[in-house]
Parts: structure tokens; C-alpha cells; sequence
């Protein structure tokens, strides 16, 4: 192992209410909030009919016509997301040895709008068991394996090196950029482009949430109701969106004056091995996770500046989180500060995970910390400082960003400022 | 924490149409008894391919608990099946080892294919509200490794990797990190289960699929009748130690290197990425070419993609340089399961001392100038192996295995077979 | 209309949740916890969807999880079909 840490030089995103990078902190520090009633299909027979969907336009976004026919809604976000990033980092690609170029991209559901619309129209609306393969798209396949968009992405940088689609579930979007930072580490690869995408917004992803009842019924109030940590959540709100980062070996991007947003000090997962969608209250593997994390990064949880919650709403969730902050900060869980972006956002299932490391890096530039918007009413579960509704500015040279995901996946990353 | 850094795999589970046990799969591998048949799961009549390898005698009833079989699917039935083989042939009891030294890393080509398939239908027959609260965790790509983890109490760092075809040797060397990394044991390889009628329309978008209807001859791979290959389900789950944590000699052998790679874009005129991957995997193994005693080819029997793979091994071990298997031939190709199985074959290969053959193929393609082993086993007393595997859309993985047990001063294995080089 | 009784539960239990091989149904469970039958939170829903889907009875969204056991699950689909009949 060579042991250069990898950098963050450069961000793309594809955000609800935001495409695009700058727009993406400007409503994160906003504390403006992107859920509404879903537009992508109606969603009046449904528990749940919000959502904090992306106003996307492929084309104006600089795809073709051949890409915009081939690619689902959740390549297209990786795609553009990725030409935003490696705009972003100043690297010229393809690069002169493309088999150090790696591609770690993570996505939860895949392809699903592709797959759940062919579906329709090969079964003629799921009256046929028996499908109509003369129905069937040329790219039908590329929507049956989510790798496709690890492919569309490495095509996009021209990655010769190792290229990988990471599928765990909500912790995908974390885990991605840690399988992309260990690629750096071990000196298998010099530039990585890690994220995650997902665009899961569709009636078979609503229906399936609804059946579990874990996204919010409060369809009267859409904009209000993404409410982590508040007294009164009811369920997460689905979204959609990717964040792509350009990871490169801190030497090298330092040799070559690259701008570095953060440095990727320490990432560690862990599995509760308890149950596929239930957390047990006490937060043991978050905590397990953090803890590890931490130590690889080398810093005291008294060296934490702010955490980037999971914070995704529901009842289970936030207490669970709460509780592992406690076990693994201590005092320090109550002294700083917790916010959860999804308040803003939605919960992007796999995506999320690179958005939110996207969001600390981001903050870590300017010193800010995004709020939590929505949090009006104290729950007594849930007693630590979630930096309510209105954005704080901060010094932080250590965040630590947690996931946690159905599977029972629960990971950590700690960015630190590069080069303190 | 992985004090070796070595990686021994010491548990195999095979669940695949060559039969349920590595013991079933291993003797139908010698025999050349194909798994390849008509599809079974659905009427296939209708469809242009009729053809595909299922696991024979799997009832997900009978072979699982009965809370765990409404709510997940086929696809992970057959990993629990084969991760509860693979620790009890590996005789490890995982309620005696650390929980968070213990992980699981599987691959997932297509995650719940079937699963999703009679969800959807109930969506779009019925309405959102008959769909039932499994489909969120039965139809998504990590449903196996967490399923694997709760059932056995493994809570180290799991994860989840898709690279199509190549995603069962991505697992492995996945896993291989993690234990240098931290864990003491990791449950890897793959399934994969798309036999449902979308599963197969979406495979035969490709146009890869063998419309060949003669079972013995439908996938040919290096052949000059190559005509695409036949679908499968399945796979393997394997157990890897570190090797501080097994006794020494014990195990089937252990995982010296791997690479992965892609290719370039379309329309590059740079070379294709197989022939460097394999160059990278035998150099992390510290081996030469000429170590190598055995090739388990990814064999597409796409003639394009035969040609450049035999060229590739042709680059680096010479013409014929070196003998080359497919045996997959006998059970299609199982995804995100095909090539976790090969390894499984080759480790077996390598504690038999035997090349299994490629089974159908018998006139190689013009430009394959391989040493493919057909017709019979060869006893060569193989001590390292290579598996090479190819994901759609570029993906390109190579793996290097080797014995573990001493080879005597008469050049010949201990497992009793006397070389026949 | 006739109400739904703790057989008509079991049919469910039996045929689309699966039970496990220590678990007797056919016994005294009307006030046996779920999670001591092997059944989770997870699979209290999917009997509800499937009562739901089968009984038709529209079950309110009082969290089919307030059933702690397969009685209290009885009466909450038969307080439902009442509301339904009316």
C-alpha cells in the first residue's frame, strides 16, 4: 500500500431544486426545501404522493439525442454529473495512462424508470406474465444491470482502470467514494471518479415504501414534510439526484496545484446483522462504524466539527442515529453540530450518500454548516444541536458524514481539510 | 486484522445446474454432464431461446426457513442455500468468531429479476396497494449479502459490487481487501437467478443469447459454430480466511492475485484491457506466465469476443501456450454467479489436480490458437490457476489461485494424481 | 358481512409469510406476541397488505403494527371491516 490519502478536487451534482454544484450549496445554505407533490407520474392512488424530484432537462444538460434515448434517468444524472466534476477538478481526460483512471459509482435501485416503463409496455400494462419480447428496446438489457451506469460513466472519463457499480442499498452513495478512496490508498489507481446516482421516482418504487409505510403521508404539506429529528416526522420523503467527486492521491494533486475541497481521511461500514430494514434503538454498528472511521482518519471524536446526519425521518432512524452519536462521540455529541440534508432533499436512496459527502465537502470550503430544515418541535429522543432551519457558519477542519441503509449497511467517512 | 495478508479459501458452497453441492457440481464437471435444458420456470415457447441451465431439485421451501423464503427471491434463496454450504464446509462456526471480523461481499448482476417481475404485475393489474412490503427488500441489488449477514450474525464491513459476468471474481478480490484490511473471514462470490419471462426478454436485448436449439450445441465458446451463449442461474459462495487463522496446508487454495480493468471507450483505437488486466493480476501474484498451469476462460462463443480473448492469452503465455477450460459450457453462463462458480471449479481443479474439459466444443474458431482442454479431464496436476471473466459493457477482471498443499520432490501433487505432462 | 377469524389469519401466516419449522400456528397463539412467532415488524405489514389485497378490507393507516399479537391483528381487521360496512 502506498498510503497517500485521496482528495477531493473536484464536485458534480445533480440535485433536486438545484442542477448543478453552485446552485446545490446556494439551496443547501438557503435552507430552501425541494419537495413537492410528484409531477413524474400521478400519484393520487398512493400513501405517499410527495416527493423532491430534479427538474431535468437532458438536453439542455448537454446530453445527445443517442445518449438521451439510451440512458435512464439515473446515467443521465451520473453523466452529467461527472462532466461537472471533472470540469471541476481541472484534469484532462482521457488521461495519459487511462488504466490508472477508476470509476466507483453507486446506485441502490439501478435503473428502475427504465426498467419499470419497459416493463409496462412488454406486459401491456402486467396483463401479459408471459412478456412480449418483439416489445423489447435495444437497451433493455443496460437497464436490467446496474453496472450500465458504472459503464456509462467510465465511457464518459475514459477509465481503463478498475470500474465498479456499488449496490448497498442507502449506504451505496458512502460506500462508493470509500472503495474509491481505497483504490487510491493501495496505489492501484491515481484519479477515481466515485458517486453515486439513483432516480427511483416511480409508482413500483412509491407503491413498495407505501407497503412498509416508511415515506411520509404528508401530502398536504409537502414542503414541510421531510422533518428529521422533529417531534412530529412521519416517514422520509423519496428524491432523486447524483453527486460525482474526482478523487485523486493527495501528492499528485498537490504536484499539480489542484484545488482540493477535503481530504477523504477515513471511511469504515459495518452490518447490524439484525434485520433487513429495522434498527435496533441502541445505534451499536453506526457507532462501530464511526469509531473505526475515526481512528484510520486519526482523530478524536473531540476533533469532530460537524456530523452529517443520515437523518432521513422516520421515527426509527432518527433516534437510532442519535443514540450512535452518543455512543461514539460522548460529550462531543452534544457540543456540536447535526444536520441532515435530506430535510431539503429527499432521501435519494443510494444517492444520497455521495450528495451529503458532496454537501460536507462543500461546507468544509466555506465554513458553513447546512441546516435541517423543517425542525419546529423538539422531540426528547433526539436532544443534540440539529442546527435548525437556518444555515451556521462554523469552523471545521474534521466532519464526519454517516449512512445507514436497508440490509442493515451502516457507514462512516471522515473528511478533513486537506492538508491539516 | 488480516496478520497474513494472505487469503485462503477454505469453504466452497456451489449451487448450480450441474446440482446442488460441490460434490454433485464437481463430478458432473469430470463426467461432462451438462446442466443445459429446456427452461422449465415458465412456458419459453414463445420466446426465441429456449434453452438455459437451472438448478436441478432446489426447492426454496424445503432447503430454507420457512420466515425467509416469502421474502426474498430465487436469486437469494440460492445464496443462502450455498453461503450455509460453503461455512459448513469451511467448519467454521460463525457464533464462535468476532462479529465484526466477519463480512460478506457478493456480487449482484440483476438483483430480484423474478421477484420484481410479479410485483410489478401486481401493480399494474391491481393497483400500488397489492403491492406487498417484501418488494422493498427482495428486489434490490444488496438483498443477498445483507440476507447472508443477518442469518449468520456477520456484521464486518459487507458489501455489494455489479460488474455483470465479471462481478463473482470483482467479489472475490473485494473480499481479499477486506480481510488484508481488517476481517478475519469473508463470505464472497455470487448468484443469480433471472429466469422469469422479463429476465430473459432483457437478455436477449443483446443479441448474445445462442438461438441454437440443440442443447449440446447451443454454447460453444472458441468454436468455429460459436453462436452466443445459453443463459443459467446460480452460482458460488465461497469462505476466505486469512491464512494465520487456518492451519497450515488446510483449505483449497488461495487467492494470489487479482486485477480488474475496462475497456476504453467506443470508438478508441486503443487495445482492449483483457491482455493488461491478466498481466496486472499475475504480476500481483508474483508469478510468471509460465507458473500458470491452467486458464479458466471467460468463453462468451461471441466469435469477436472469443478471437480477442484467445488473443489475449495467446500475448502472454505464447500460442497453446497454455491449457485453457470453459466449463461453464455445462451450465450456461450464471452472471453475477458465472464467474464466482469458475473460481469454485478452479480451486477444485487445483486440490484434484485435474482440468475439467470444456464440454460441445471440438473445432476451434480460426485465430483461437489455444490448448482448450475437450473431451476428457486432464490429470496435470495443476498448482495455479487463472480465471478470467468479462462484464457487458467492458468490465474485465483476472484472478490467480494457487494450491496450497506442498508439491513433493518428485514434482507431483499430494493429492495422489500423478502428473500427465 | 362475516368477520375474520384467527384460522383466516393462520391461512395467511401459512401461505404468503412463511413459518418457521419451531413455530406451531395451529395452537393457542391468539395472544402470543408476533415476534415470539418469528414474525417482525416487516412481516406484521405484509399481512396486512395481504388481508388487505384478499379480504378487501381498506385497513386504515393506524399502523397495522399497533397488533402486537395475531388476536389484537384479528380485531383490527374486524374493526375495519366494520368501518368498511358502514
Amino acid at each position: 500500500m502506498r498510503g497517500d490519502r485521496a482528495v477531493v478536487t473536484g464536485i458534480g451534482v445533480v440535485a433536486p431544486g438545484a442542477v448543478g454544484r453552485e446552485p446545490f450549496w446556494e439551496l443547501l445554505t438557503a435552507g430552501r426545501t425541494a419537495t413537492r407533490r410528484i409531477t413524474c407520474f400521478d400519484p393520487s392512488a398512493f400513501r405517499s404522493r410527495i416527493a423532491a424530484e430534479v427538474d431535468f432537462d437532458p438536453y439542455a444538460a448537454g446530453l445527445t439525442s443517442q445518449q438521451v434515448r439510451r440512458m435512464d434517468r439515473a446515467a443521465q444524472f451520473a453523466v452529467v454529473s461527472t462532466r461537472e466534476a471533472v470540469a471541476d477538478s481541472g484534469l484532462e481526460l482521457p488521461a495519459a495512462d487511462p488504466g490508472r483512471v477508476a470509476v466507483s459509482l453507486g446506485s441502490a435501485v439501478g435503473c428502475t424508470v427504465g426498467l419499470e416503463e419497459e416493463y409496462r409496455v412488454l406486459s401491456d400494462d402486467g396483463r401479459h406474465w408471459l412478456v412480449d419480447h418483439t416489445y423489447g428496446v435495444p437497451h433493455l438489457y443496460g437497464y436490467m444491470v446496474p453496472s450500465t451506469l458504472a459503464v456509462e460513466v467510465a465511457h464518459e472519463v475514459a477509465a481503463e482502470g478498475p470500474v465498479a457499480l456499488v449496490s448497498t442499498g442507502c449506504t451505496s452513495g458512502l460506500d462508493s467514494i470509500g472503495h474509491g478512496a481505497r483504490l487510491i490508498e493501495e496505489g492501484t489507481a491515481d484519479v477515481v471518479v466515485a458517486g453515486a446516482t439513483d432516480a427511483p421516482l416511480s409508482p413500483i418504487t412509491s407503491a413498495c415504501f407505501d407497503a412498509i409505510q416508511a415515506t411520509s403521508p404528508n401530502n398536504d404539506d409537502p414542503e414541510h414534510a421531510s422533518r428529521p429529528f422533529d417531534a412530529r416526522r412521519d416517514g422520509f420523503v423519496l428524491g432523486e439526484g447524483a453527486a460525482v467527486l474526482v478523487l485523486e492521491a493527495a501528492s499528485a494533486a498537490r504536484a499539480r496545484g489542484a484545488r482540493m475541497y477535503a481530504e477523504i481521511a477515513g471511511f469504515a461500514s459495518r452490518s447490524n446483522a439484525f434485520h433487513m430494514t429495522g434498527l435496533k434503538p441502541d445505534g451499536r454498528e453506526m457507532a462501530e462504524a464511526i469509531d473505526t472511521a475515526l481512528r484510520r482518519a486519526r482523530r478524536d471524536p473531540s476533533a469532530v466539527d460537524y456530523v452529517n446526519a443520515h437523518g432521513s425521518g422516520t421515527r426509527q432512524n432518527d433516534r437510532h442515529e442519535t443514540a450512535a452519536f452518543k455512543r461514539s462521540l460522548g460529550d462531543r455529541a452534544y457540543r456540536v453540530p447535526v444536520s441532515s440534508i435530506k430535510s431539503m432533499i429527499g432521501h435519494s436512496l443510494g444517492a444520497i450518500g455521495s450528495l451529503e459527502v458532496a454537501a460536507c465537502a462543500l461546507a468544509l470550503r466555506a465554513q458553513v454548516v447546512p441546516p435541517t430544515a423543517n425542525l419546529r418541535h423538539r422531540d426528547a429522543e433526539c436532544d443534540l444541536d440539529y442546527v435548525p432551519l437556518t444555515a451556521r457558519e462554523h469552523r471545521m477542519d474534521t466532519v464526519l458524514s454517516v449512512g445507514s441503509g436497508f440490509g442493515g449497511f451502516q457507514s462512516a467517512a471522515v473528511l478533513t481539510r486537506a492538508g491539516t | 486484522m488480516g496478520p497474513s495478508g494472505t487469503a485462503v479459501v477454505t469453504g466452497i458452497g456451489v449451487i448450480a445446474p450441474t446440482g446442488m453441492g460441490t460434490d454433485a457440481h464437481w463430478q458432473a464437471v469430470l463426467a461432462g454432464k451438462p446442466g443445459i435444458g429446456r427452461i422449465s420456470r415458465f412456458d419459453p415457447s414463445g420466446y426465441p431461446v429456449r434453452l438455459a441451465g437451472e438448478v436441478p431439485g432446489f426447492v426454496a421451501r424445503e432447503a430454507l426457513p420457512g420466515r425467509l423464503v416469502p421474502q426474498t427471491d430465487r436469486w437469494t434463496h440460492l445464496a443462502l442455500w450455498a453461503a450455509r454450504a460453503a461455512l459448513d464446509d469451511a467448519g467454521v462456526d460463525p457464533a464462535a468468531l468476532p462479529e465484526y471480523a466477519m463480512a460478506v461481499v457478493t456480487s449482484s448482476s440483476s438483483g430480484g429479476t423474478e421477484f420484481g417481475q410479479h410485483e410489478m404485475e401486481r401493480l399494474y393489474r391491481k393497483g400500488p396497494s397489492w403491492v406487498g412490503a417484501y418488494q422493498s427488500i427482495a428486489w434490490f441489488y444488496a438483498a443477498t449479502t445483507g440476507q447472508i449477514s443477518i442469518r449468520h450474525g456477520m456484521r464486518g464491513p459487507c458489501g455489494v459490487l455489479a460488474t455483470e459476468q465479471a462481478g463473482g471474481l470483482d467479489a472475490i478480490g473485494q473480499a481479499r481487501r477486506v480481510l488484508r484490511d481488517e476481517a478475519e473471514l469473508v463470505v464472497t462470490g455470487g448468484t443469480d437467478a433471472s429466469l422469469c419471462p422479463y429476465g430473459l426478454t432483457a437478455q436477449l436485448a443483446t443479441g448474445r443469447l445462442s438461438t441454437v436449439e440443440d442443447a449440446a450445441r447451443a454454447y460453444l465458446p472458441f468454436d468455429v459454430d460459436a453462436s452466443g451463449y445459453v443463459p443459467g442461474e446460480g452460482g458460488a459462495i465461497l469462505v476466505l480466511r486469512d491464512a494465520a487463522a487456518v492451519p497450515p496446508g488446510a483449505g483449497y487454495g488461495v487467492v494470489a492475485g487479482y486485477a480488474a480493468g475496462f475497456d476504453p471507450p467506443p470508438g478508441s483505437d486503443r487495445p482492449r484491457v483483457l491482455r493488461r488486466t491478466l498481466e496486472r493480476a499475475l504480476a500481483d501474484a508474483g508469478c510468471a506466465p509460465s507458473d500458470v498451469d491452467v486458464v479458466f476462460a471467460d468463453g462468451l462463443a461471441v466469435p469477436a469476443e472469443d478471437l480477442a480473448e484467445a488473443r489475449a492469452i495467446s500475448e502472454v503465455f505464447g500460442p497453446g501456450g497454455v491449457p485453457v477450460t470453459v466449463p461453464k459450457t455445462l451450465t450456461g453462463r450464471l452472471y453475477g454467479g458465472g464467474s464466482a462458480l469458475d473460481a469454485a471449479t478452479a480451486l477444485l481443479a487445483l486440490r484434484e489436480g485435474v482440468v475439467p474439459p470444456t464440454a460441445g466444443t471440438s473445432r476451434l474458431a480460426p485465430g483461437c490458437d489455444l490448448d482448450l482442454v475437450t473431451g476428457a479431464p486432464r490429470r496435470s496436476a495443476p498448482r495455479t490457476a487463472v480465471v478470467l471473466a468479462r462484464g457487458h459493457g467492458g468490465f474485465a477482471s483476472a484472478l490467480v489461485l494457487r494450491a496450497v498443499r506442498g508439491r513433493d520432490a518428485d514434482g507431483r501433487g499430494t493429492t495422489g494424481v500423478t502428473e500427465e505432462r | 358481512m362475516s368477520g375474520f377469524t384467527l384460522d383466516d389469519l393462520r391461512t395467511v401466516m401459512r401461505e404468503c409469510v412463511g413459518v418457521d419449522e419451531s413455530v406451531d400456528l395451529a395452537g393457542d397463539i391468539g395472544d402470543v406476541a408476533f415476534a415470539e412467532l418469528g414474525y417482525d415488524s416487516l412481516a406484521v405489514l405484509e399481512l396486512a397488505s395481504q388481508v388487505q389485497r384478499t379480504w378487501g378490507v381498506p385497513l386504515t393507516d393506524t399502523p397495522a403494527l399497533e397488533a402486537r399479537t395475531p388476536g389484537a391483528f384479528v380485531a383490527y381487521v374486524n374493526d375495519n371491516l366494520t368501518e368498511a360496512g358502514r
